[in-house]
């Protein structure tokens, strides 16, 4: 058979930096394609120059698609034969519609004017094939990023495609998004539809890829069957070495109760009336990594930033204790004080202040610490700076660097040695490998475990449930805003984590669409 | 990093900074060789400070706004009203002038923080809660004047503006042998170029008891050489006119401090975290609502400070006065690096701005250009600052 894509002998420099070096991928008419490797390692970039993003000679090498050479000068060549990429990062319009964002820049026009019956008829017919249950006229800001990543692939099919590109579609996706989107998948396969996946979830790239290559430092290092496919071999090519163990080992010295947070009850901010967490009840000993698992909109995030100093929602109710004493968390420097920091979820939004330095980002959260008398001693500061960047080693030229040049793992460093300079007692970290490729997953685990055995008690919400199992002493279950279940690390597996939360869900019928995304 | 980094490449990588100011000495030359010389003639050089001193003193505060996320652009109706209330107080009424003074500062104060109350609590947008503050206090103004000129002013009131610091060391003329030498301004120059000097020098040695060097020697000296003879060459063209002008002494001393506050302070360095990302600052602890306020207070009383100086200098207050100043002031900030979306900016740039933009009206008066050309001419120097900041920051990345 004749591979639908063939590129070969792909290289392509920047100024000082080889990005892609002799990379040659296969992709076979109607399979899906599997394609990993670290971040880093070169895929955003191959997948750049098969786009048209890098135009046809400021690369070397040849691409050929369908048996013909492809010289694409952009985006729009390429979009033209049929090959489409849906991005990480979604490019949707908050406030068009569905039907609008599905045609934008390629809208159904009679007479120079939008036809809006054609338009909103073919929406419909697009939102039913990808299995989307939601209006054509449906604003996007109204949908859940799961939603919306189906509209981004409802636009692409509106494009008649033959070769779909997915950028880590299910990074941000709860586990059944994410099973909905694989299924997709499959369906498009047996359809005739070629997809290249990029994923950093290697049990779903065993559960869909045909094929797979895996990239290492812009090099192609392997190409797998699907007979040959497993996560352990993934890994291995991927990082160049076996992994024996994906969680570094620990052994617990639990001490003594250092937060309890009791009948904690938050109302929605802009809906008074609706009660998103109710009577939450949490311990965390020192010494200690307590997981929270839940499904998307259990309310774990929110959970935690209502914790932190009142940081979300409103008619905020409950007792917290922290190192024996009864504490009021009404703001969030009165929480930093009392001994709490909360590491976002969203590192770049919420965490970092991107277009500043790794320096400054350290300091933001304790500027106390450096300063006297409310003036900031520049050489304390850095000292400061240069110290966790040596602890948590960090990856970066000089402190200087500005945190949008930095990568996902060495970001999330940089947010931890912000907290870690407050010197709190319980860290609250919300999804803290999300978006981080296997090895500086792994450097952060280790630090996870270095500030429990500093006898700090740490909190760790996760929607992977493996990372839970390998890191927790111990695991509360959330769903629907309250806890369910716990579970000790023996006790726990992702069978009775799912059993608790499904029982959950029956068992309050009368919300049961309250918690879907 | 090593103190061995060439002082080419640190040059090129601290571009953004020192641009601008190469920018503004440039243009000096330009217009010193294009007007004869004219532009650095002590009589020039001192009218070139009075006329740009209200536009450099609220570019400080603007500095601070724009960091922040937000803009004002009511501040050439705060000049006019504070002048207004100034004039009627005191010719109309009789108040004493040191209160009138203090009284139109807490007026200007009050305005910026009326208006930073609607941005920063009620999160209406400053562009829009300042245009209305702009429409609100030009009609105020209006109001206040009946629509008519009122003055003259007293004689201690105009020395805010037109004043000079009396000559304490006439003694030091003769050692030039200059008759007209005002002894104190180039004594004061001197002291100020070795007080940065020693200041520089003193940092430099604290940073390598840390090994935090980064700066070329020779750049280091080379900097500060400039610096002080800049400072020094300046204070003695003022000295044989008729020394510093007050304007000169408000404005050295408040630059100094917005410098102060921006570069070392908690204070200013939260304001920057606000501008870099909000959302970050108030997770990280920082009360942005309550900065934010007083951001926009600040900038209110600056106003306040530019409309007496303003009105002092005209020694009459005028409806018209300040129409358009916030343009002036904002462009400045922007021509020295500071960012629309906030977070990023320094006084020196906002200061260096302000005054190329001064410069540029001055030479071009003297050059004898029609206020039509000007006009067009500042616009387009705006326009090209800002694509060569933003030429500079993507060739960064």
């Amino acid at each position: 058979m004749v591979p639908i894509l063939e590129m070969r002998g792909i290289t392509k420099t920047f100024p000082g930096v080889k990005a892609l070096d002799n990379v040659t991928l296969a992709v076979m008419p109607g399979e899906i394609h599997a394609l990993v490797g670290e971040n880093g390692a070169g895929k955003s970039t191959l997948m750049k120059v098969l786009s048209g993003v890098y135009p046809h000679g400021s690369y070397d090498g040849e691409i050929l698609f369908e048996g013909q050479p492809a010289r694409f000068q952009g985006i729009h060549d390429s979009e033209a034969k049929g090959i489409i990429i849906i991005h990480q990062e979604l490019a949707l319009v908050p406030l068009l519609s569905i039907a609008e964002n599905i045609f934008l820049g390629n809208e159904i026009t009679r007479h120079g004017m939008i036809d809006w019956p054609e338009t909103f008829r073919r929406t419909g017919a697009l939102l039913k094939k990808v299995g989307l249950n939601e209006a054509p006229q449906a604003r996007i800001d109204s949908l859940g990023v799961g939603k919306q990543q189906l509209v981004e692939i409802a636009k692409a099919l509106s494009k008649k495609v033959k070769l779909l590109i997915l950028d880590e579609p299910t990074a941000a996706l709860q586990e059944n998004d994410s099973a909905t989107l694989l299924n997709l998948l499959l369906e498009f396969k047996a359809q005739g539809i070629t997809s290249i996946l990029i994923s950093h979830k290697l049990n779903e790239i065993s559960r869909v890829a045909d094929r797979l290559t895996v990239l290492r430092d812009g090099a192609t290092v392997s190409g797998m069957e699907r007979s040959d496919i497993t996560e352990a071999r993934i890994i291995h090519d991927m990082v160049g070495r076996d992994m024996a163990n994906r969680y570094p080992h620990r052994a617990p010295e639990i001490g003594e109760t250092l937060l309890t947070v009791n009948d904690w009850c938050v109302f929605h901010p802009v809906h008074p009336d609706r009660q998103v967490i109710t009577n939450a009840c949490l311990s965390v000993k020192r010494g200690e990594v307590v997981g929270i698992a839940g499904l998307m909109g259990a309310g774990r995030t929110e959970f935690a930033m209502s914790l932190f100093g009142r940081s979300w929602g409103q008619k905020i109710s409950g007792a917290v204790t922290l190192g024996g004493k009864q504490v009021e968390l009404m703001n969030v420097p009165q929480a930093i004080r009392a001994g709490l920091a909360y590491v976002t979820e969203d590192r770049k939004a919420l965490g970092l202040i991107l277009d500043e330095s790794i320096l400054r980002n350290t300091s933001m959260a304790n500027l106390q610490g450096v300063s006297s008398g409310g003036v900031i001693d520049a050489n304390r500061e850095r000292k400061v700076a240069e110290d966790y960047r040596e602890v948590l080693g960090t990856r970066t030229p000089s402190v200087f660097q500005k945190t949008v040049n930095l990568s996902g793992g060495n970001q999330q460093k940089v947010v931890l040695a912000k907290w870690l300079f407050t010197d709190p007692q319980v860290l609250i970290l919300d999804e803290p490998t999300r978006g981080i490729d296997v090895g500086a997953k792994f450097e952060i685990y280790s630090i996870v475990n270095q500030l429990a055995g500093q006898g700090r008690g740490v909190i760790l919400i996760s929607s992977e449930m493996p990372e839970l199992l390998g890191m927790c002493d111990r695991i509360y279950v959330m769903n629907k805003g309250t806890f369910v279940g716990e579970l000790t690390k023996e006790e726990a597996s992702q069978e009775r984590i799912m059993e608790i939360i499904m029982s959950a869900e029956t068992s309050w019928p009368e919300h049961a669409k309250a918690g879907s995304v | 990093m090593s103190g061995k980094s060439s002082v080419g490449a640190y040059l090129k990588n601290n571009m953004r900074q020192y641009g601008m100011l190469l920018a503004l000495v440039a243009i000096m030359i330009f217009f010193q060789f294009m007007t004869d010389g004219t532009l650095m003639k002590p009589v020039n050089l001192t009218n070139l400070f009075l006329q740009n001193s209200y536009i450099v003193i609220m570019a400080l505060g603007m500095l601070l706004v724009i960091v922040s996320g937000h803009i004002d652009l009511s501040v050439g109706s705060v000049v006019g009203f504070t002048g207004g209330l100034a004039a009627v107080l005191i010719v109309n009424q009789h108040w004493n002038p040191l209160l009138v003074a203090v009284v139109c500062l807490g007026t200007g104060a009050l305005i910026g923080a009326a208006q930073g109350y609607w941005v920063a609590y009620w999160r209406i947008p400053s562009f829009i809660v300042t245009l209305a503050g702009m429409l609100v206090f030009r009609g105020a103004t209006l109001w206040l004047l009946n629509g008519q000129s009122v003055g003259p002013f007293p004689k201690e009131f105009q020395l805010i503006s037109t004043g000079f610091v009396p000559d304490l060391l006439p003694f030091i003329g003769t050692v030039f042998g200059m008759k007209q030498f005002n002894g104190i301004a180039f004594v004061l120059g001197v002291a100020l170029a070795g007080g940065i000097i020693g200041l520089a020098v003193r940092a430099r040695k604290r940073a390598a008891t840390y090994g935090m060097v980064d700066e070329p020697f020779s750049f280091f000296v080379g900097k500060n050489g400039i610096i002080a003879v800049a400072i020094i060459y300046i204070s003695f063209l003022l000295a044989t006119y008729r020394g510093l002008p007050n304007v000169l002494i408000t404005m050295a001393i408040l630059i100094v401090a917005y410098m102060f506050v921006t570069n070392s302070t908690v204070v200013g360095r939260r304001i920057y975290a606000i501008g870099g990302n909000e959302k970050a600052a108030k997770l990280s602890g920082i009360n942005t609502n309550r900065l934010v306020f007083l951001s926009f207070a600040n900038m209110g009383l600056l106003a306040g400070l530019a409309g007496l100086i303003f009105a002092a200098r005209l020694n009459t207050a005028t409806p018209k006065a300040g129409v358009s100043f916030e343009l002036d002031v904002i462009a400045a900030v922007f021509i020295g690096g500071a960012s629309m979306s906030g977070g990023v900016g320094s006084i020196v740039g906002a200061v260096v701005g302000a005054f190329i933009m001064g410069v540029m009206n001055n030479g071009m008066s003297i050059l004898g250009i029609g206020i039509d050309y000007q006009q067009v001419i500042k616009g387009l120097v705006l326009l090209a600052a800002v694509i060569f900041d933003v030429y500079n920051k993507s060739k960064s990345h």
